[in-house]
């Protein structure tokens, strides 16, 4: 098993006209992912990697059977493309777009909770897993199917990390980015307990970041909810007080919102947090053997 | 991104938010000049994109036209927090009976907009939090539908059942402000009560989001670059993230997460960053050169190094970039290079018979480029 995806899960790819939609259909088409079609409007008709293009969700949705759909369209149409895809009722949606503005964010999460709908991201890899599925831009052949779930708000230092696991022989179960920005559709929070309740999730890594609180939140959820061991790592921990560190947000803002105070609630439940990168993949090893 | 309170104060007045008047000068003439205009009291205000101006004494009352020159002489070139003030606000004095704070902010915690309300205005609303966090009151609501109810109530604690409605008009105000412009904070502090019973803004505070600002050219022409770092203007426009550090190790990478880690990694190593460098999420060759540029003109740079996994950046892509500029520059500081990911092995290949030194895990280029650092800096 593994969370949110599988090999039955059906894709489309908004966008997927686009240079990036149109590279990473063709990624995901690879990776054995069952991408159904895409959708660009005024584009119906075409074909992208032998997927047919529709114009609209819901017509790419009727034809096809989709249930999840991937944005790869530009940060100004980001809001337009998740509200068309929850009208449509798709109950997974995977915003990868970078730079979608955090007041369009606030109405977007409000419209996919109350349509009961999932949205990862913004400014996210995508998830994956591996063996079965992958939605999104991460290097597939990184991953290696397993038993390790990993939750993290970073694209890159995911990679990083499930090399560093995969290099050991340690694989995953399902990878989730849920994106760098101040607002995401899916936090730690809404990952832990399906990860809890997934019979081939041993193990879950948390990678964190500087900025707000959800690190602080997401570790009084695993000291009341998660039984499965956790390991966490945080970066920024050399960020200067009030610069935005690349993702929207990575920001230290006056006392709130370090690194230090992430690292101190994970201890405090009880949830080992890593140095480095290497170290993190070192102790999942040593707990799972 | 940040403006300076008069402009925030320009915005507010257009919005209708009751604000006293005011001139911008730049000079000690310019602030005599307003002064001749208001007459009376007058408050001579720094204009900076920082906190704490009145402890650094960025902010006098003057009552003549030589306390106005006094106060000017004193205030421009006054160093606040390392920002340098070049400009001057010259307002209305203001007859002050009460004081309070009310702020519109992004909630990030609960994923919506947020109010910020308390009746002790005029003080650092963190220090409030930390002294008195029973004083703030806190509610939310969407970008849709303003929060009547709680607003109405807050206005009443503000200042102590006077001047209600007029406190409610500013809370709908400030609301739709901060709504239209796509700010991530706007902020009144403090908001006052005064002798005649009229409540104005006194102090004013915005923060735009800067994934917005593509929808706010307005807003975008009241920047003021002379606040921002040089090398991070250049940076923005070329649409990468870069941060100015003191350090002397150079570092190229791409995605936030992994620039952060490798800050991280490099003081953990002993060493210290020169600057923080998202190359970002595309693959365009062109955004590499730009980056070179941007960390060799650092005359501190002893070393750098490009830490690269690749995802929606594709490492040919990069590697096309990097021989680009070994071709445009003299590179004369040791350059150290990991590249994982998609299409690595294209990008490796590109990279043979050049000058670059490899490096196959994270932690072997770190400590390669800070022990090559400390060569070429001796």
């Amino acid at each position: 098993m593994s969370i949110l995806i599988d090999e039955s899960t059906k894709v489309i790819v908004q966008g997927i006209t686009g240079r990036d939609g149109s590279f990473h259909t063709g990624q995901m088409v690879d990776y054995g992912t069952q991408i159904v079609g895409g959708v660009t409007p005024g584009k119906g008709g075409q074909e992208v990697h032998g997927k047919p293009v529709f114009n609209s969700v819901k017509e790419a949705v009727a034809e096809t059977g989709a249930n999840a759909s991937v944005i790869y369209v530009p940060a100004k149409f980001a809001k337009g493309a998740v509200l068309e895809a929850t009208e449509a009722g798709v109950p997974l949606i995977i915003c990868i777009t970078e730079g979608v503005p955090v007041l369009d964010m606030v109405d977007v999460y409000r419209e996919v909770q109350s349509a009961g709908l999932r949205l990862i991201g913004p400014n996210c890899p995508g998830l994956i897993s591996p063996g079965k599925s992958k939605i999104g831009i991460m290097p597939g052949n990184i991953h290696k199917p397993g038993r390790v779930g990993v939750i993290s708000r970073s694209g890159t230092l995911t990679y990083e990390i499930v090399y560093a696991l995969t290099s050991m022989g340690i694989g995953q179960s399902t990878c989730v980015g849920i994106g760098g920005d101040p607002i995401v559709g899916t936090s730690p929070r809404d990952l832990l307990p399906l990860f809890e309740a997934d019979d081939d999730t041993d193990a879950i890594i948390v990678v964190g970041e500087i900025g707000g609180d959800e690190e602080e939140r997401t570790a009084e959820l695993i000291s009341k909810q998660i039984n499965k061991p956790v390991f966490a790592y945080i970066v920024g921990r050399s960020a200067p007080e009030g610069r935005t560190m690349g993702h929207a947000g990575a920001i230290v803002s006056g006392s709130a919102g370090t690194a230090q105070s992430k690292i101190e609630a994970f201890n405090a439940a009880g949830v080992p947090v890593a140095d480095t990168i290497d170290q993190i993949a070192e102790m999942v090893k040593e707990k799972l053997g | 991104m940040n403006i300076h309170e008069h402009q925030a104060k320009d915005l507010f007045r257009d919005a209708g938010l009751p604000v006293p008047e005011g001139k911008v000068a730049f000079t000690v003439d310019e602030a005599l000049a307003a002064y001749d205009h208001f007459g009376g009291v007058v408050a001579v205000k720094a204009q900076v994109h920082v906190g704490g101006r009145g402890k650094a004494g960025g902010v006098k009352i003057a009552k003549n036209a030589d306390e106005v020159k006094a106060a000017a002489e004193s205030i421009i070139g006054l160093d606040i927090k390392g920002h340098v003030v070049e400009r001057l606000y010259i307002e209305q004095g203001s007859d002050i009976a009460k004081e309070a704070y009310l702020a519109v902010i992004l909630d990030r915690s609960e994923k919506s907009v947020g109010f910020i309300a308390s009746a002790e205005g005029g003080m650092d609303i963190e220090e409030v939090a930390e002294s008195n966090p029973d004083a703030i009151l806190r509610f939310g609501c969407d970008t849709k539908v303003f929060p009547e109810a709680e607003a109405r109530k807050a206005a009443e604690v503000l200042f102590g059942g006077e001047g209600v409605e007029a406190t409610l008009k500013v809370m709908h105000q400030l609301f739709d402000l901060f709504l239209e412009k796509d700010c991530t904070q706007a902020e009144i502090n403090p908001l006052v009560l005064t002798g005649s019973g009229d409540v104005i803004v006194l102090d004013g505070k915005m923060n735009f989001d800067d994934n917005a600002l593509m929808r706010h050219p307005d807003v975008l022409e009241l920047r003021d670059m002379n606040e921002e770092d040089e090398n991070e203007i250049l940076a923005g426009e070329k649409g990468l993230a870069f941060i100015s550090l003191d350090g002397d190790i150079g570092c190229m990478v791409n995605g936030a997460g992994l620039a952060m880690a490798t800050l991280d990694m490099i003081h953990m190593h002993g060493g210290e960053p020169a600057n923080f460098l998202d190359v970002g999420g595309s693959s365009n060759p062109d955004k590499v050169v730009e980056a070179f540029k941007l960390i060799l003109s650092n005359p501190k740079v002893s070393a750098v190094l490009i830490n690269i996994f690749g995802g929606i950046t594709r490492c040919d892509d990069i590697a096309k970039g990097i021989l680009t500029a070994f071709d445009q520059m003299d590179i004369t500081v040791p350059m150290v290079v990991r590249l994982t990911g998609t299409n690595a092995e294209e990008g490796k290949k590109m990279l043979e018979g050049s000058s670059l030194i490899p490096a196959s895990t994270f932690g072997e280029a770190v400590t390669k480029a800070i022990e090559l650092g400390k060569g070429s800096a001796a």
